[in-house]
């Protein structure tokens, strides 16, 4: 059964097995508008929890995405290179980021669960 | 090459029966507005815009290294070629038109004697590295502009190569770098503090150096909050870049206790001198105790903006700094201008400098000097504190002048630029985008928007002191009843079309951006003729 | 002031509506202790237009012209022929007086040549993109090794004893300051230098000038090939860019960077400045590089136009982390170079570009005749090096009091290098005379 927890930075990990997919959130892209273009990193590449890894960009702003744990990634969203328009379209469907073979789980215990983040987002206003 | 002459768009399903009916044209044009395809195709082969003679016949010496393709150049006459370039031309809006009251920029009139004196043969037509016995009166009039900056903002040294605003800055950072490294303190001393509201030139410039960039939050007059800073100051502190008058349009009131609070802590104070010109005459920099500051000739001193440069970043330096400035470094030997490139020519002059290195080929931008220094000298000492007074005075008054409809972002009097959020259109629909996109058709180049980003939807006017009384009056008026329109709450969708009168409407970025097109190619162009006529057909 | 519209009475008026008593009033956030109760002190007052026009004049008078003396310098700035044209064009106020394109509504003028001129720079350097122009060619090339270092993720640049001295000091104090590594091969006079064996898979990139500082022109496409196999990428700059009228593109030879000085086309001497650098690499760098991007798109009536796009590298969206500090391109210096190069077109600027090796073939024809004097070029298009019995230096000195300007002395840009100490460094353009080369031959003879 998968699994989906959120970041305080508007990113959600769903996770299944022992890889997480991960994206940002409906929240998130209502805040960018029209994403113009997504640098996702390499499969292969090791990534720290907190390390900035992805990129997402609107015609006026840009903003790193951080890696929610710790972990390889095994699989990036090769089709945003063509249609980054898929962030805005389905966050959290076609327009995931990249997959990452989770180093340890137990480093998602303090990310929230969907009602959490929702009570997060009406905080902010 | 290419065969389709396409006065009207170009790009392969672009044109639609529609936007013709729009015009109501043939040819798609309105009157002046005439629509101008590249020149990439309008080209023929045979055709050229200069007569050069036969080459003489000699051995080629070329390693073998002929280019054997065509570049793939257009062929065009030179009436051709005007006209292209003069219909561009028409599609600009300029400070030769009227009110460009783009804030932070100084959009000042451009006399034309500055263009005329950099074009006289024995200045214009001078190569950098000629014997320096031939370019005496250069090397003075370097010399010359370079005492009046010095005089002006009350500083010992300046450094003259760096090309632009944002290339001084780095010439600047390095001075301070290089100063740390000779008191060895560069390893220890790695933040540079920035206000929020600083140009984003400057934590890109202090990030470039390896410095960490930690922000200063401002208070609620809009100046740098002063405790917030000296909390901040410690012995991993580098420098602070602070812009003087700042962002906001306001004067740094608590300055002279913030180059004091940044010495005591060992610091050095990088004061941005993007606006200088509110304070030119009145206000020498020095006295508030900086350790250096760039000067962007365009905006100061009215060399022209050009359309995005070139552009002219002398900075000047505190005796702490002064060692460090760059190559070339130009001496007076007796009667005799020297140029020292290296370190062994300052030995050999008897100069004492530790040069951080060199940023530039050549002496600067000698061109940008003579403009400069051609306008300073119009001037004089009585003229440019003239400037500052009326550029702030004309601020002032558009800020009076408007207050009761727009709203401005801080109390009290500003200096040369008067800065307002977004408030007085709350509930309207209408965004400071649609505002500005409104402005241009009454005529006006929009203010700065959504900058400084420390205020909510920010529109930063600055009028400057080329602007009349008369042309003021009309611009506030303008304002006015566009802010009286978007007050009617259902003249949202108006604004949001604006502007409807200009040579485009507003374009698509996001496109642009998702499927970016930077060059033209042949395939731009469909096959099979001319849309336009089938469109009419 | 002629500058100034408003009056006195403008200024009373004005201040009343604003509620103050003086101007002085509107600087009283300035600390006292640095209020100026005056004027600044030492300065004279605003002159006329007419006093003004005279002491410029009265500055030029103190230098010699190329326009009054033969003449024969190069070294990474050129003297052609400027079609009194472009010099027209690039006054028009539109242009001279407009701002930076942010508003793409009003700025379809500036926006459009300039994609115009990026079209340009890639046809002549054979690359697939290029940006809307750099401050010149010598800041453009050290920006091209921060982007290697960034596209590689790697700090150790490899420069070439070919490249023009001035531009490996600027990498040389960037690297120094910016922290990262360059390695300078030693001064290549001889166009000889072979960098392949020192590439290795901590280098970031390969810095080569083509034709170079001495003149030699070099494929570079094993060179190339090398760096691809290394991770690295090539960098290519030109200071000449009429070369590219007769040489194989340096996109052809494999170049990943490609930086020009384009001061050539349209731009006069200046004495140094403001020149126009170009900047061209591949598509799938397209995003690390520095400076501003000019693309196409659509406005709300489908029709196309242009605007700034990609702006998200930048400095005032990404601040510290943008690709580089600059925000400014050399727009009138871009335009002058798209005039000029319209002007030219295929024809046209293959031919000059043919002029200027024909001019200097027959220099260096008759400069090789002089007794001991050799030309070290094999190779070159309109610049070559020449070994002088004695000290360039002097040589230069006593041709320039013959009001000859006879080259430069490779000593000058390199000092301390006895190496170097008779090395001349000529270069003949289409300007280039029978009239003017005879009194430099004529001077060599007595002054060697």
């Amino acid at each position: 059964m998968a699994e989906t927890k959120y970041t305080e930075e508007h990113e959600w990990i769903r996770v299944e097995g022992d890889v997480g997919t991960i994206g940002i959130t409906q929240y998130a892209q209502e805040q960018l508008g029209d994403v113009v273009f997504v640098d996702v990193p390499a499969a292969g590449r090791t990534v720290a929890k907190g390390e900035a890894c992805a990129v997402v960009e609107s015609v006026k702003a840009a903003s790193d995405i951080y890696a929610p744990a710790s972990g390889e990634v095994v699989e990036s969203n090769a089709a945003l290179a063509d249609t980054p328009g898929d962030v805005n379209a389905e966050p959290t469907g076609k327009g995931w980021f990249f997959k990452l073979k989770l180093a340890d789980k137990g480093e998602l215990d303090g990310l929230m669960d969907e009602a959490a983040y929702e009570a997060f987002v009406k905080s902010l206003g | 090459m290419v065969q389709s002459l396409d006065r009207s768009q170009g790009r392969a399903g672009s044109v639609s029966a529609g936007s013709v009916n729009t015009h109501g044209t043939y040819t798609g044009n309105r009157a002046l507005q005439i629509e101008e395809p590249l020149i990439f195709e309008m080209g023929q082969a045979g055709r050229c815009g200069v007569d050069l003679p036969e080459p003489p016949k000699v051995k080629e010496r070329l390693n073998g290294l002929r280019r054997k393709g065509e570049i793939g150049l257009p062929g065009l006459s030179e009436p051709q070629v005007v006209q292209h370039f003069t219909r561009l031309s028409q599609k600009n809006y300029a400070i030769d038109m009227g009110v460009y009251p783009l804030g932070s920029c100084t959009m000042k009139h451009n006399p034309r004697i500055n263009e005329k004196v950099a074009r006289l043969a024995g200045i214009g037509d001078l190569h950098p590295l000629q014997p320096v016995s031939t370019v005496q009166g250069a090397l003075e009039l370097i010399d010359g502009l370079a005492h009046w900056l010095k005089t002006l903002t009350g500083m010992p040294a300046v450094a003259m190569s760096p090309a632009a605003g944002a290339h001084g800055e780095m010439c600047g950072m390095m001075a301070i770098a290089a100063a740390l490294e000779a008191k060895g303190e560069r390893a220890q001393r790695r933040t540079v503090l920035a206000p929020e509201s600083a140009h984003g030139t400057n934590p890109a410039t202090a990030a470039a150096l390896g410095f960490v960039v930690k922000p200063i939050p401002a208070n609620d007059r809009g100046r740098v909050d002063l405790a917030a800073l000296k909390a901040a100051l410690g012995p991993d502190v580098a420098a602070i870049m602070l812009t003087n008058p700042n962002t906001c349009g306001l004067f740094e009131s608590e300055i002279v206790e913030i180059s004091k609070a940044v010495h005591e802590a060992g610091a050095y104070f990088y004061c941005d001198g993007a606006n200088f010109n509110a304070i030119v005459g009145r206000v020498r920099p020095g006295d508030l105790g900086i350790d250096c500051m760039h000067i962007n000739l365009h905006k100061t001193f009215s060399t022209p903006h050009g359309g995005g440069g070139p552009g002219a970043g002398p900075v000047v330096l505190s005796a702490a700094l002064a060692p460090y400035a760059p190559y070339p470094w130009i001496v007076k030997d007796g009667d005799t201008w020297r140029v020292a490139e290296d370190g062994g020519a300052l030995k050999a002059l008897g100069v004492d400098g530790l040069p951080l290195g060199r940023l530039k080929a050549f002496h600067g931008q000698m061109g940008m000097f003579t403009r400069a220094l051609a306008y300073i000298m119009s001037h004089g000492a009585d003229g440019l504190r003239q400037v500052a007074e009326d550029a702030v005075l004309n601020a002032n008054y558009v800020m009076a002048a408007l207050k009761d409809v727009m709203s401005p972002a801080f109390e009290g009097p500003c200096m040369h630029e008067a800065l307002f959020d977004d408030s007085f259109l709350k509930d309207t629909g209408v965004s400071t985008l649609d505002f500005a996109k409104a402005m241009i058709d009454e005529g006006y180049h929009p203010m700065t928007m959504y900058f400084p980003l420390v205020v909510h939807g920010a529109m930063l006017i600055e009028p400057t002191e080329s602007v009349a009384k008369e042309d003021l009056d009309q611009f506030i008026g303008a304002l006015r009843s566009l802010t009286a329109k978007a007050k009617t709450g259902t003249a949202a969708e108006d604004f949001k079309a604006a502007p409807l009168y200009a040579p485009r409407r507003r374009l698509d970025e996001t496109l642009a951006a998702r499927k970016p097109v930077l060059r033209w190619k042949p395939s731009n162009n469909p096959p099979g003729g001319d849309p336009l006529k089938q469109a009419a057909e | 002031m002629r500058y100034l519209p408003l009056t006195d009475a403008d200024r009373r008026e004005m201040l009343s509506v604003i509620g103050a008593k003086s101007v002085d009033e509107l600087f009283r956030d300035v600390p006292a202790s640095a209020r100026l109760a005056a004027k600044v002190g030492g300065l004279p007052d605003h002159q006329g237009e007419l006093e003004v026009e005279r002491a410029f004049q009265g500055f030029a008078a103190k230098n010699l012209s190329p326009a009054a003396a033969p003449f024969f310098i190069g070294a990474g700035a050129y003297r052609h022929h400027v079609p009194a044209t472009v010099d027209y064009m690039i006054q028009r106020g539109e242009f001279l007086t407009s701002y930076t394109p942010y508003q793409p509504e009003i700025t379809q003028g500036t926006l459009q040549y300039l994609f115009e001129f990026q079209t340009q720079v890639t046809l002549l350097t054979g690359m697939e993109v290029a940006n809307a122009s750099m401050y010149d060619g010598s800041t453009g090339t050290t920006e091209a090794v921060l982007m290697a270092n960034r596209v590689t993720r790697r700090h150790k640049a490899l420069i070439s004893g070919g490249l023009h001295p001035q531009y490996r000091s600027i990498i040389e104090t960037t690297a120094k300051w910016e922290g990262f590594t360059a390695n300078f091969s030693k001064t290549d006079a001889e166009g000889l230098e072979d960098l392949i064996a020192s590439v290795d898979r901590d280098t970031s990139c390969v810095v080569v000038q083509n034709p170079s500082f001495f003149g030699h022109v070099r494929d570079f496409t094993k060179l190339a090939e090398a760096c691809h196999a290394a991770g690295a990428l090539l960098i290519v700059v030109v200071t000449e860019v009429v070369s590219l009228g007769l040489l194989m593109p340096p996109g052809e030879m494999g170049a990943d960077i490609v930086v020009c000085e384009g001061q050539s086309i349209g731009n006069g001497l200046g004495f140094g400045g403001p020149y126009v650098g170009l900047f061209a690499t591949r598509d799938k760098y397209m995003r690390q590089m520095p400076g501003r991007l000019v693309g196409e798109t659509v406005d709300a009536d489908g029709k196309r136009g242009f605007v700034l796009t990609l702006s998200t590298r930048e400095q005032h969206i990404r601040r510290e982390k943008a690709t580089s500090n600059i925000c400014t391109n050399a727009g009138l210096c871009a335009l002058a170079f798209t005039v000029h190069l319209t002007l030219l077109g295929e024809a046209g600027f293959t031919r000059l570009a043919e002029l200027n090796h024909a001019k200097a073939s027959q220099l260096a024809d008759r400069i090789a005749a002089l007794p001991g004097v050799s030309v070290l070029n094999d190779s070159f298009f309109n610049e070559f090096t020449v070994k002088l019995p004695k000290p360039a230096a002097e040589v230069v000195e006593a041709l320039a009091a013959k009001r000859i300007l006879g080259g430069l002395p490779v000593s000058r840009l390199i000092p301390n290098d006895p190496s170097v100490a008779n090395l001349l460094l000529l270069a003949a353009t289409e300007t280039a005379t029978d009239a003017g080369m005879d009194p430099l031959i004529a001077g060599l003879k007595e002054v060697l």
